[in-house]
């Protein structure tokens, strides 16, 4: 006889309602008080239809209720029978990728010496010695028509400027950004700039530059005076903050054509999340602020270690509250962290791949190297190719079939696993020598930041829904 | 759904997809809100077509069969793989007394092959 089991599935609540969060197609719904009463009574056993109707009945449920309901569930995969659902086999995407983004690391040089950078800090992969210290003028004129020749039907494409430190190589920029767009008009394209820069050769001319030409830009900082110097400091050991402070807030003042955003870098020793939040938005004025824990193996002084993470996590959560407070009153908060996993909730994001390095997003090297992402280039780990050659699909090939999460063993039993599929490349690449090894060492940090997260989702969902139609366009398409 | 409700944009594409494969024949008028996907109203209800009407006692047994009988539409659009009066050799002329079926199909006379 047919029995019934749990299907794959995260629960969580918010605003007082019940909801699932579906594992592997990431639908998010919310329970009735049957469907929930159902969900539970198989909560660690196998039931007949017989045995759930009489369960249930017992209950004061209506039959045609419950098997209304079971029904329902089942549709949904929410609950299995017999052999289950047939797990999908790893399907690797066959065909041409068309390139949406492409990062020009204009330079592999830094005016700054960060000990945890990735590119230059003790674990760097990247091998920039005897190669191309900057891009040429004519390099980055291949990398535009590389991008835009590249992009098949997409209207829109996006080529975001990425160091070293960016600045030192304003020239290339800025005639990048005028050729690129003369050839977008040519090939009936819309062309988006960005960048990201320590902030430190800012001026005037630049911040004009950019805010006429309509420039993403985001700007290394990690907080106030004393956590920034930390770490981003100049080669003498001199903290970079006091240079880079007051030329922020001419850029947030003049540069007011798009929203300007701060990275932060946290450490085991910089993890104060909300004092330096507060400092980036109320005292330096940026619109948005992003954190991200150093990528680095585990021996570094400055590793932050799983009680490190957990103390993270606690603060991320404060400061996710307040964000939802704001949410409620229909406020901007610039927790960015928040909004871009809740915009992948919204839209039920269910990735085979944790990003789009190799796919729709390549790094290019001042060289004309082509690595998965701005993190791999003048490193032979992540090499996909250069710019007189093109992709090479072998290469691309073997990227997809290690990197799709259905190869991942351990991510299999994972309900996190749609948002996050085995995290990032370069991360598992620093810790494991692996760049498709799983990031098994923040696995407990990405369940409970989803779970954060999913919880704020649902309370807006259930508190003020239409609060979520903002996340209806997907970012950067 | 009754009692799932779906919340976020690919629950709502799962909902689609269970509705779209549990729905059934029903009548243009009886579904709101319509459904999204292409719907192809197929049927006597809305062109006039001899031959698929009611019989005596308002069923269809008594009806003509189209693999043995004469059926307009079949000879008009042909879809009916081998119609009885077939307009390529047998009865070319088979029509030609009914320009307009909803006015002359009383000229329609059957066929004995």
């Amino acid at each position: 006889m047919t029995t019934y089991r749990r299907g794959e599935f995260h629960s969580f609540q918010g605003g007082g309602v019940d909801y699932l969060y579906l594992v592997p197609s990431a639908a998010i719904f919310a329970l009735d008080p049957v469907s929930k009463d159902l969900i539970s009574l198989l909560d660690d056993r196998e039931l007949t239809r017989q045995e759930i109707i009489r369960e249930l009945t017992g209950r004061g449920y209506p039959q045609s209720e419950i098997t209304d309901g079971l029904d329902e569930l089942l549709g949904a995969h929410a609950i299995a029978s017999g052999d289950g659902f047939i797990p999908p086999s790893p399907e690797i995407p066959d065909g041409s990728f068309p390139l949406q983004t492409v990062v020009m690391n204009v330079t592999n040089q830094c005016n700054l010496s960060c000990a945890y950078c990735y590119e230059y800090g003790e674990d760097r992969i990247a091998s920039s010695d005897a190669k191309t210290r900057f891009m040429s003028e004519q390099t980055a004129r291949q990398t535009v028509d590389f991008l835009l020749g590249s992009s098949a039907g997409r209207r829109t494409v996006h080529l975001t400027f990425f160091g070293g430190e960016t600045l030192l190589n304003f020239k290339v920029v800025k005639a990048t950004i005028e050729y690129a767009r003369s050839r977008a008009v040519e090939a009936g394209k819309y062309i988006d700039f960005s960048m990201t820069t320590n902030a430190t050769m800012l001026n005037s001319e630049i911040i004009n530059f950019l805010s006429e030409n309509n420039v993403g830009v985001t700007v290394s900082i990690d907080g106030p005076k004393e956590s920034n110097d930390r770490f981003r400091v100049f080669a003498g050991g001199k903290g970079s903050y006091e240079v880079i402070a007051p030329k922020i807030k001419e850029l947030i003042k003049t540069h007011r054509s798009r929203p300007i955003g701060a990275r932060v870098t946290l450490t085991a020793q910089v993890v104060d999340v909300k004092e330096i939040y507060r400092h980036l938005t109320e005292e330096m004025g940026f619109d948005e602020v992003g954190f991200a824990p150093v990528t680095t193996s585990p021996v570094r002084l400055y590793a932050i270690g799983n009680q490190g993470l957990d103390h993270i996590l606690s603060q991320f959560t404060e400061l996710a509250d307040e964000y939802l407070e704001s949410a409620l009153k229909n406020q901007h908060h610039g927790f960015s962290n928040v909004s871009d996993t809740l915009q992948e909730l919204h839209h039920g994001v269910s990735k085979a791949y944790p990003c789009g390095a190799g796919l729709g997003l390549v790094g290019v090297a001042p060289s004309g190297d082509i690595g998965l992402c701005h993190r791999f280039v003048d490193s032979d780990a992540g090499k996909i190719g250069s710019l007189d050659t093109g992709v090479d699909a072998a290469a691309r090939a073997e990227h997809l079939k290690r990197g799709h999460v259905n190869n991942k063993y351990d991510c299999q039993s994972c309900w996190a696993r749609p948002i996050c599929s085995g995290g990032c490349y370069h991360e598992a690449y620093v810790r494991y020598g692996d760049a498709s090894h799983p990031n098994l060492h923040y696995c407990d940090w990405i369940r409970g930041w989803t779970e954060v997260c999913l919880g704020i989702y649902g309370e807006i969902a259930a508190l003020n829904p239409k609060y979520l139609d903002r996340f209806d366009q997907r970012k950067s398409l | 759904m009754k009692h799932l409700r779906a919340v976020n944009r690919k629950a709502q594409l799962v909902d689609e997809f269970i509705a779209s494969e549990f729905a059934d024949v029903h009548g243009l008028s009886q579904q709101q809100p319509p459904q999204p996907r292409p719907h192809y109203p197929l049927g006597c209800s809305l062109v006039f077509s001899p031959g698929w009407e009611t019989d005596s006692a308002g069923g269809a047994a008594g009806l003509c069969s189209p693999v043995e009988r004469d059926l307009y539409d079949c000879y008009i659009t042909c879809f009916w793989p081998a119609q009885v009066p077939d307009h390529f050799n047998n009865y070319p002329d088979w029509t030609s007394k009914c320009a307009s079926a909803t006015k002359d199909w009383r000229n329609l006379d059957l066929v004995f092959p």
